[in-house]
């Protein structure tokens, strides 16, 4: 399964540490980069400032050095969990560019994307909710069809086993 | 920089770059002590898991996830925080009005998971591993949202 980065493994108070963190360090950068800032965004969709590809491109080169080190250098595994260092790689299916057109929607729209929704509540950006809660019923919405849609497959199955 | 390029840069480079790279250092930091390949979106999934008994949210990745993903959102909200305390502005709110933020997250919501990721999860971690299913997802929500953008630009719609 190509979801390696989902189970967790160790748990336990240092490892709650080292995710606490990178949060911290992940959040943080949101807040420099001004990514946080759905006007900033807006600004960059709207080829206004295109200063989100900067930030996109330090956090992707930082991310590919690190995957590369974990990867070719390191010959072990990561000390918390015993898990074997992998690079991200998702299969490829029709909803990939589903999704992506979607999220691309609601992010020309907004804005706001996940990560850069979290940071923006530690800067005390109340209406920022309103992205949140969207999100997690997008989420919800998503989930309850596709579980609908699975239901009915199924049933058709067994329909036609008959 | 020529006079061109910089009207497209009006507030520089360096803070985009120093913000990426901290982003970076947070996937860094994560990566080296669990191996753990960390995503902003899952936790909509997976925190939904403790509200929802909706069996796809309640599979095996979820719940073995939920709890650190819950630490890393606290993470990045704290970090965000420790920004707009020291080098940044402080507190403020956005302008962008809340049918746009409620609409847009919705459709980020539905986007991000169908599409098995988001910005931070295609963007930095899948482009970061060279992965052809990231890139293709990046370019496409990349061309999609300037799109949109540019139709919201030109019928009014501001903030």
């Amino acid at each position: 399964m190509s979801d390696t980065d989902v189970e967790p493994d160790g748990r336990g108070a240092r490892f709650h540490a080292v995710i606490l963190l990178g949060g911290i360090l992940f959040g943080f950068g949101l807040g420099v980069s001004r990514m946080a800032r759905p006007e900033v965004v807006l600004d960059f969709l709207q080829l206004q400032d295109l200063g989100l590809l900067f930030v996109m491109g330090g956090a992707a080169v930082v991310s590919a050095l690190t995957f590369y080190i974990g990867t070719n250098v390191l010959d072990r595994t990561a000390p918390l969990t015993g898990r074997a260092y992998t690079r991200r790689v998702r299969e490829m299916d029709r909803n990939v560019l589903v999704g992506g057109t979607v999220f691309g929607v609601g992010w020309g729209l907004s804005g706001i994307c996940p990560g850069a929704a979290y940071a923006s509540v530690g800067i005390g950006n109340w209406p920022i909710l309103w992205a949140i809660g969207g999100m997690f019923l997008g989420a919800y919405a998503q989930g309850l069809a596709r579980s609908k849609l699975a239901e009915r497959t199924a049933g058709s199955e067994v329909a036609g086993a008959d | 920089m020529p006079p061109w390029l910089a009207a497209y840069f009006p507030d520089g480079v360096v803070g985009y770059a120093v913000g990426g790279v901290f982003i970076g250092l947070g996937v860094a930091a994560i990566y080296f002590g669990t191996g753990i390949i960390a995503g902003a979106s899952t936790f909509l999934e997976s925190t939904l898991s403790y509200a929802s008994r909706l069996p796809r949210f309640n599979r095996g990745k979820y719940l073995a996830s939920r709890d650190w993903r819950v630490t890393f959102t606290a993470g990045i909200i704290i970090g965000a925080a420790v920004y707009a305390l020291t080098l940044g502005p402080g507190g403020w709110t956005t302008q962008v009005q809340p049918w746009r933020l409620l609409a847009g997250g919705f459709l980020v919501g539905v986007g991000t998971r169908l599409g098995k990721g988001c910005t931070s999860g295609h963007g930095v971690c899948g482009v970061g591993s060279v992965s052809g299913t990231s890139i293709t997802n990046v370019a496409t929500f990349m061309v999609v949202a300037i799109g949109t953008a540019q139709v919201a630009l030109a019928l009014g719609v501001s903030p």
